[in-house]
């Protein structure tokens, strides 16, 4: 499979919204998915981000790695925080308080602060419909302090609280698919993406942004350190995670669903799993079982997807 | 310039502790952490620009003869430049 | 509403907050219902649907979002609002403590009322003392008045560019959230001229991007505490130009803390909130009967009114400190912990005993004060001052 997106990426904003500087370990795809996530919002955007990993590697006091407006409150409320944002800036304009333009709300956790810790206040967000985006940085687990599960971190998975040993295989519940969480919202606008394929990501957070109402990307961020892989390999894996079908790119719009590259046929998952020290002891049972069901799980997302051609 | 924290005394600090200068991560040189660095072929840079897309630390950038090259503060070494590069013109060597 | 200055209106001391916070202006209400605050929230909800009030009345999935959206509604340069009490506060107690660190001028009303276990929606103190220390400017009302009267102060005081602090009104939940007192409204001139609109420096917006809540490795924390409970004392200063304001604007001159027939009092009685009232009416009995008691109310809690503190009871002989709520284990209820640890280097200072009461609600009547007095009396006297009592309680 060819990247089609070989030259088109130079399309792309110079324009640095995330500096350099950054204390992310080396080969962080989650860093680079930030850089072009705040590409897309662009200048007029306000960031309100949930701890985590790029909550620490850009803000050690007394400097920060963004050029955009950005707070953190704490680990589980991103999204209440942007819902916050979001709700005084509209008061302030309603009032004539400040000058009336278009500024982009977007909330930012990890995979903690989204599908776990940060469930509710995300539910209640785009329940509640505030115009705001919220972007889920997906590294699988709770990277920022050690590597550990979280409702994200697919099965089989060796985590430091799922760790594979003589009697547990390492992760052993399927990973929680937050984008149907959201889907099942109704919000006008949900997406998955991944670093690995920039222009779709910067795409997808521009439609996000644009959407009137409240948009979720879910961006896999593929992280070197914690799945155990050279640091850089990042984006390799990344798009092998989605030619393999573990982490499908689509969008769902009002409702309908898109698949965003409908592949002949995927690779084999094993291709994915090669290399990835996070799954080294995987049992070619397990393998098997993961492969049915990603084919399974694949199935059903094409027959929902109104722009395949059956 | 910012001063390191641990010069700050407790009348310096913002309101609030915000910080009020826009990226001024960039005053601290990540460049310092590597140990493998980047090096382009200009014979086989065919100037598609994934190396600069793809790097998580903006620590690559197009010269003005339009081929690109790293930023030594800030490039960590990771290597997914040379990883990602179409036509293998990035090698990474050792050292910084 | 226009000129309503002067008329006394009786309504529910709930909706007469709600009134204040309309008459404010806020910008940014975020709500999650809680007995016994519910009245606050629905009226302001009323408020808004009714076109009386123009604001974001967010509906929050959590007390711990209605902070959160507090925040983020602060920072982004909007007067902000919310209510809680017991559990919720609890709930939100990570964000409470956020919010003061990063000195966003929310204002928010605990009705008081008691922490489970087991549970109960009934008044005590147990809920503003689990959030002493989270670096809040916080004051105790007594009455519907003060409480309405209270409302714009917050907001004067925690707005102030020399202040920049979230403040918390505490008022017995029932007691006085829900009883229906004559209040003397403001007019709107009269706000006009004690709350000037909020418009802060530093504040979330793309023309000035900056960072909030950033993490503070060891090396720069401790400056960053110590910045921060200096700027807490500071506000003193503000905190008594507002209410000598006040008192320009409305006539009732409120402060850090109050007496009561103290002046020749041998033993002095210490309460906070409500049972300040009910003290009185003992007092002004056991006077009747020759006893030299008095009051001393404390109404600013946080900053500690060091000072005015001592200069009200350094005369007496005894204190009694009135505690509503307990600190299981501990040298005694928070606020006598307090007191005795405020006076503790005075040359001079009276002898202490602490009452536990009221816990949940559990009524108190002036004859309960006269027994304390009379307690009191007793343990002075014989030089065996416990470090509490829980009073009242069946054994």
């Amino acid at each position: 499979m060819i990247n089609v997106d070989l030259y088109g990426h130079l399309l792309l904003p110079k324009e640095e919204f995330f500096t350099q500087g950054h204390r992310a370990c080396q080969g962080c795809a989650e860093a680079l998915a930030v850089r072009i996530v705040c590409k897309a919002l662009g200048r007029n955007s306000i960031v309100a981000m949930a701890t985590g990993c790029m909550e620490i590697v850009s803000s050690p006091l007394p400097t920060t790695a963004w050029k955009i407006p950005w707070i953190h409150v704490a680990f589980e409320n991103a999204a209440a925080v942007a819902s916050g944002v979001e709700a005084g800036l509209k008061a302030l304009m309603r009032k004539g308080r400040i000058p009336a333009k278009k500024i982009h709300i977007a909330g930012m956790a990890g995979d903690g602060g989204t599908a776990d810790i940060g469930l509710q206040a995300l539910s209640g967000a785009m329940e509640r419909g505030h115009d705001m985006v919220f972007v889920c940085y997906d590294n699988e687990a709770y990277m920022n302090t050690g590597i550990q599960r979280s409702s994200a971190t697919p099965f089989g998975a060796s985590t430091t609280t799922s760790p594979a040993g003589r009697v547990k295989p390492g992760q052993e519940t399927w990973k929680k698919n937050v984008p149907e969480i959201m889907a099942a919202h109704g919000i006008p606008y949900v997406a998955t993406a991944c670093s690995a394929y920039p222009l779709d990501l910067f795409n997808k957070v521009k439609k996000a942004a644009e959407v009137k109402g409240p948009a979720y990307i879910h961006c896999l961020s593929v992280c070197p350190t914690g799945w155990r892989i050279p640091s850089g390999e990042a984006i390799r894996y990344g798009r092998l995670a989605v030619e393999t079908g573990a982490f499908p790119l689509y969008e769902v719009i009002d409702g309908k669903y898109y698949l965003t590259f409908d592949f002949p046929s995927l690779k084999p998952i094993t291709e994915y799993f090669k290399g990835q020290g996070r799954f080294r002891h995987l049992t070619p049972e397990m393998v098997e079982r993961i492969q049915k069901r990603i084919n399974e799980e694949y199935e059903k997302l094409r027959a929902k997807c109104v722009n395949i051609t059956r | 310039m910012t001063k390191p924290g641990e010069q700050f005394k407790w009348q310096e600090l913002a309101v609030g502790f915000i910080v009020p200068e826009p990226g001024n991560a960039r005053e601290y040189h990540t460049g310092d952490w590597r140990s493998m660095h980047p090096v382009w072929d200009e014979k086989k840079c065919i100037r598609c620009g994934r190396c600069w897309v793809f790097c998580p630390d903006m620590a690559v950038y197009q010269k003005p003869d339009s081929y690109f090259t790293m930023n030594p503060d800030y490039c960590k070494g990771c290597g997914i430049c040379a990883r990602e590069c179409p036509s293998q013109a990035i090698t990474m060597v050792e050292g910084k | 509403m226009t000129d309503t200055a002067k008329k006394k209106i009786g309504i529910e001391v709930s909706l007469a907050i709600s009134e204040a916070v309309k008459q404010c202006n806020v910008d940014v209400v975020s709500a999650y219902p809680i007995t016994p605050q519910t009245h606050i929230v629905e009226h302001l909800a009323e408020l808004v649907a009714q076109g009386e009030l123009d604001a974001e009345f967010i509906p929050v999935e959590s007390e711990h979002s209605a902070m959160s959206v507090c925040a983020g509604a602060s920072a982004a340069g909007a007067r902000a609002f919310t209510s809680s009490a017991s559990q919720g506060l609890a709930l939100m107690a990570e964000i409470v403590y956020c919010v003061a660190s990063m000195r966003l001028p929310i204002v928010m009303v605990v009705a008081n009322r008691s922490l489970n276990s087991p549970l109960s929606i009934w008044n005590d103190h147990s809920d503003a003392m689990m959030v002493r220390d989270s670096g809040w400017i916080q004051i105790f009302v007594e009455n519907g008045q003060e409480a309405y009267d209270h409302i714009f102060w917050c907001f004067r005081v925690g707005e102030d560019p020399e202040v920049l602090h979230p403040v918390m009104l505490n008022l017995d939940g029932f007691i006085v959230t829900h009883v229906v007192e004559p209040i003397e409204y403001w007019s709107d001139d009269m706000v006009k001229k004690f709350v000037p609109p909020f418009n802060p420096k530093i504040r979330l917006h793309p023309d000035q991007p900056l960072t909030m809540g950033a993490f503070g490795p060891p090396e720069i924390f401790t400056e960053c505490k110590k910045a921060q409970d200096e700027a807490l004392l500071a506000t003193m200063p503000v905190i008594e130009k507002a209410w000598e304001e006040m008192e320009q604007v409305c006539g009732r001159r409120y402060s850090a803390v109050e007496s009561y027939r103290s002046e020749d009092a041998s033993i002095l009685l210490l309460t906070m909130g409500s049972l300040g009232e009910t003290a009185r009416v003992a007092i002004d009995e056991m006077r009747e009967n020759g006893e030299k008691v008095g009051l001393v109310s404390l109404r600013l809690w946080r900053p500690f009114p060091f000072e005015k503190f001592k200069n009200a009871v350094k005369q007496a002989e005894g204190l009694i400190v009135i505690d509503r709520a307990l600190s299981y284990g501990g040298p005694g209820g928070p606020v006598a912990s307090e007191i005795r640890s405020a006076l503790y280097s005075e040359k001079k200072r009276p002898k202490i005993t602490n009452f536990i009461v009221g816990l949940a609600g559990r009524d108190v009547q002036p004859d309960d004060f006269y027994q304390m007095v009379e307690r009191s009396k007793k343990k002075f006297k014989e030089g065996t001052e416990d470090q509490y009592e829980i009073y009242g309680v069946r054994e």
